[in-house]
């Protein structure tokens, strides 16, 4: 297959599912606004000493980054699914690791991208320093592609199951915490004057390791499911 | 000599084989535990720092290590049967999941009892601890995505490539885990350093055998359990001694 026409495949791909998104703007709006709730209950929940919650931002932005890209991950396959569309890009000639990771891609700008816009906002009302901010956008833009990508193969391995959700935090959460600690590690390396390097090459490396593999092996998991 | 090294790759084979290997195992378990606990009781002295609380090492520490092999051993078992397509594979990687979280969470539960009298605290954000309990839920789910599919088939290959998933992520979040707590603080907590008296050797590696043993027969156990059940429509389940009168019975 020529070069470019696995390019055109893969920006179709996220075209594609861009407009879906962009007809159904309450899913996408829903993940934002959980994301923005959870963020805000913290505060109510360990009081509002602004020391504490300096502290405490980026672990919680990360965390409630975590739980909101879970909560769209059940939408990546599931309309696909349903109304057949999975079953012609799998019969489709063209490498199904492609369209997955178009899908992906698409995910990852509809529920991982508002997260990272929305997240400095939310920093503000956790007191954190500009620079601090601005290290935790660079960490949640590595890091949140990567819970789409490991995202996919849970969405992937319980298409078409009961309890389909829960069941996918349960597969997906232990596999993110790398993420999650390198994430919050380097806001915290900033805060307390070290360098973020290594937290955020290593966020890279997470990210680069993930773009390789997990289109495969997502492509493979939804092979198993669509038997 | 040709040996036919996969005649016991078959269910049919090998359920007969696990059920003359279980009695063995078990016996051997059950004797080893009983030395084991007997030198770790009452040969080996108590600890020059620890005094007593020490010999909970004897459980917690063949139990950490049998839950980290049952893991590896389990996504070998996984990926064999996703390559190969061998069912028997995909039952044993099935079998093992239970044992190998009750190993873990034996593992947590025994380090929490042993965490109070020496650090104070029932639960330190220790790397190990942290991450025995991250594989723990990696058991845990997979053991809950194979319990949500209905269809066998689907549900080995999709807790197999989960297990493989997992297998791959193990050492990244192993190792995440301890920078993760090595830049927070330094650990307070080292076990290396000074040797062992050796009846405490003799009663760890004893327990540590005798918990291999035990394993091995309680998975074995399991898969014959399986195996039946998923070949209950086979013909050779039906003629099985107990079965056939069973079905016989029933007409």
């Amino acid at each position: 297959m020529k070069k470019s026409s696995m390019l055109d495949l893969l920006l179709l791909v996220i075209r594609r599912d861009l407009i879906l998104a962009m007809r159904r703007r309450a899913d996408v709006l829903t993940t934002l606004v959980f994301f923005v709730m959870v963020v805000s209950l913290f505060p109510l929940g360990v009081g509002p000493e602004l020391g504490m919650l300096r502290k405490m931002a980026p672990g919680v932005l990360w965390v409630a980054a975590l739980l909101a890209s879970m909560l769209s991950l059940g939408r990546l396959f599931s309309a696909d699914y349903l109304d057949g569309t999975l079953e012609q890009m799998m019969l489709a000639p063209q490498s199904l690791s492609m369209l997955v990771l178009g899908k992906m891609a698409a995910h990852w700008m509809v529920s991982g991208l508002p997260l990272v816009l929305m997240a400095p906002v939310l920093g503000l009302q956790f007191d954190m320093s500009v620079q601090a901010l601005g290290v935790l956008i660079l960490g949640l833009l590595l890091g949140t592609p990567i819970l789409s990508m490991l995202g996919a193969i849970g969405a992937a391995l319980t298409l078409g199951l009961r309890g389909g959700g829960v069941l996918l935090s349960l597969l997906v959460l232990p596999l993110c915490i790398p993420v999650l600690i390198f994430g919050a590690g380097a806001v915290d390396a900033i805060s307390s004057g070290l360098s973020i390097v290594s937290h955020l090459s290593l966020l890279g490396a997470l990210l680069v390791l993930a773009l390789v593999f997990t289109p495969w092996v997502t492509a493979q998991a939804l092979r198993i499911s669509m038997e | 000599m040709a040996i036919n090294w996969f005649k016991y790759a078959a269910p049919t084979t090998f359920y007969g084989l696990a059920g003359k290997m279980i009695p063995w195992f078990a016996f051997s378990a059950a004797i080893l535990f009983a030395i084991g606990l007997y030198i770790g009781f009452f040969v080996a002295p108590s600890d020059a720092q620890q005094g007593e609380f020490y010999r909970i090492m004897f459980i917690h520490v063949p139990a950490s290590i049998l839950s980290m092999f049952l893991y590896l051993i389990m996504a070998g078992y996984a990926a064999l049967g996703l390559i190969f397509n061998t069912r028997l594979s995909a039952m044993m990687a099935t079998a093992i999941a239970p044992t190998g979280a009750l190993f873990a969470l034996i593992s947590l539960w025994t380090g929490a009892l042993w965490g109070k009298p020496m650090w104070g605290a029932w639960w330190m954000w220790d790397a190990r601890l942290t991450s025995e309990l991250i594989l723990l839920f990696l058991y845990l789910g997979f053991i809950a995505l194979h319990a949500s599919i209905d269809d066998p088939r689907r549900a080995d290959r999709a807790a197999a490539l989960l297990a493989i998933v997992g297998s791959v992520n193990v050492p990244i979040i192993y190792f995440s885990v301890k920078w993760w707590n090595t830049l927070h603080q330094g650990s307070t907590i080292k076990f290396s350093g000074t040797t062992m008296h050796v009846a405490m050797q003799q009663a760890l590696f004893t327990m540590l055998a005798a918990c291999w043993l035990y394993a091995i027969a309680v998975v074995l156990a399991r898969v014959r359990s399986i195996i039946l059940e998923r070949e209950r429509n086979a013909a050779w389940v039906t003629q099985l001694p107990g079965i056939a009168d069973f079905a016989g019975g029933e007409k």
